[in-house]
């Protein structure tokens, strides 16, 4: 009877697990997971073997997504002007290559190379990672402090077709707020972005 | 003056060919929740860009289509970005001869519309709402849908 039980369980929750990929995932005042995933440059990245940061703007994103692509610029910049300050940038793609093919280990490759990206580009290839911060479309930026305690999720600004259009910039004013040992204002925002490509069952 | 463009909306909506996408802004999604009547709004977020979406459109259509007589009302609501109205979804809409209505969600900030479609969308899409003030009908997806899930869901709502 108990192991019947136990069964029955289990298959719920794989039931359960079926319908959330994403899970409830973190939630603003949060520690974060560290985690080691393999770079665009084939070596191994985690959070505590970056020297000197103070916090870490933790970006799921992908190649192929439109929205993704459209705030590229916008987050290389960002890395630009806040890893100097202990800010650095640290893009995650979660997607899985099976499904959006786009978005395989290789293609980051070739997308890091094309565009010169300057920071950490990882492969969440199991995507436990994107599915333990509760990460459910690119782009989703988290924002930790330095004791990886979630201080801002959401999007980078409020305008995802035009830098230009730009009225407010959510994540920098996160970012600076912590700089200055202010409490983050705006602490969550959405986004529409694509899905994350969850492996098929 | 607000129920004036609610009716006026709404003809458009019944009375223009699928190649015209009206703009709507976000308290078009609070009039839609709050239109006491019996129909069920069936409101689907999507892309042309995005492929789960337009793998999921043939089962809105086939609901549209089914469903005509029976108080369904479904809406595709394009989040594309405004500059592909023309040059992208107008001629989406005509090479796959969608016949239910589609929509242009101008709002260029997403936080203005996200949570008053359901607080539990993070954002991603596709995502649909099933709506109906009338019935007591709120059912949520943030995830693509096959058509008997979405059909499931209507006969639900229209219970």
């Amino acid at each position: 009877m108990k192991k019947a039980f136990s069964f029955l369980t289990f298959s719920l929750a794989l039931f359960a697990m079926s319908f959330s990929p994403a899970g409830p995932g973190y939630k603003v005042g949060d520690t974060a997971i560290d985690f080691k995933l393999k770079n665009v440059d084939g070596k191994m990245v985690s959070l505590a073997g970056i020297e000197g940061a103070k916090g870490y703007i933790v970006v799921f994103t992908c190649n192929a997504c439109p929205y993704a692509k459209a705030y590229e610029d916008r987050i290389i910049a960002l890395h630009n002007k806040y890893a100097p300050l202990g800010y650095p940038v640290v893009a995650i793609n979660p997607n899985d290559k099976d499904v959006q093919p786009a978005d395989s280990f290789d293609k980051m490759k070739e997308r890091a190379k094309d565009k010169k990206i300057p920071y950490a580009y990882l492969y969440d290839e199991t995507q436990e990672i994107a599915k333990t911060y509760g990460a459910t479309r690119t782009p989703h930026v988290y924002l930790l402090d330095n004791n990886r305690v979630v201080r801002y999720i959401g999007a980078i600004d409020d305008n995802s077709e035009s830098a230009s259009d730009v009225k407010e910039k959510y994540l920098e004013n996160a970012i600076d707020a912590l700089r200055n040992g202010k409490d983050v204002a705006t602490k969550e925002t959405k986004a529409v972005g694509c899905g994350i490509k969850w492996k098929k069952a | 003056m607000k129920p004036i463009f609610t009716i006026l909306f709404l003809l458009s909506l019944s009375g223009l060919s699928a190649q015209h996408i009206p703009f709507i802004k976000a308290g078009q999604i609070e009039q839609w929740k709050n239109t006491d009547s019996d129909t069920v709004y069936v409101l689907n977020f999507w892309a042309t860009w995005c492929a789960p979406c337009v793998e999921e459109l043939p089962s809105f259509e086939k609901l549209n289509r089914a469903y005509a007589d029976k108080n369904v009302k479904v809406v595709l609501i394009s989040t594309d970005f405004k500059r592909n109205v023309e040059s992208g979804v107008k001629p989406f809409i005509q090479k796959k001869k969608l016949k239910s209505q589609v929509v242009f969600m101008d709002e260029p900030n997403p936080n203005n519309y996200i949570n008053a479609v359901d607080s539990s969308w993070s954002g991603a899409i596709p995502a649909t709402l099933i709506w109906s003030k009338r019935r007591n009908v709120s059912t949520f997806f943030e995830k693509k849908l096959t058509y008997e899930e979405l059909e499931t869901a209507v006969k639900e709502a229209l219970k």
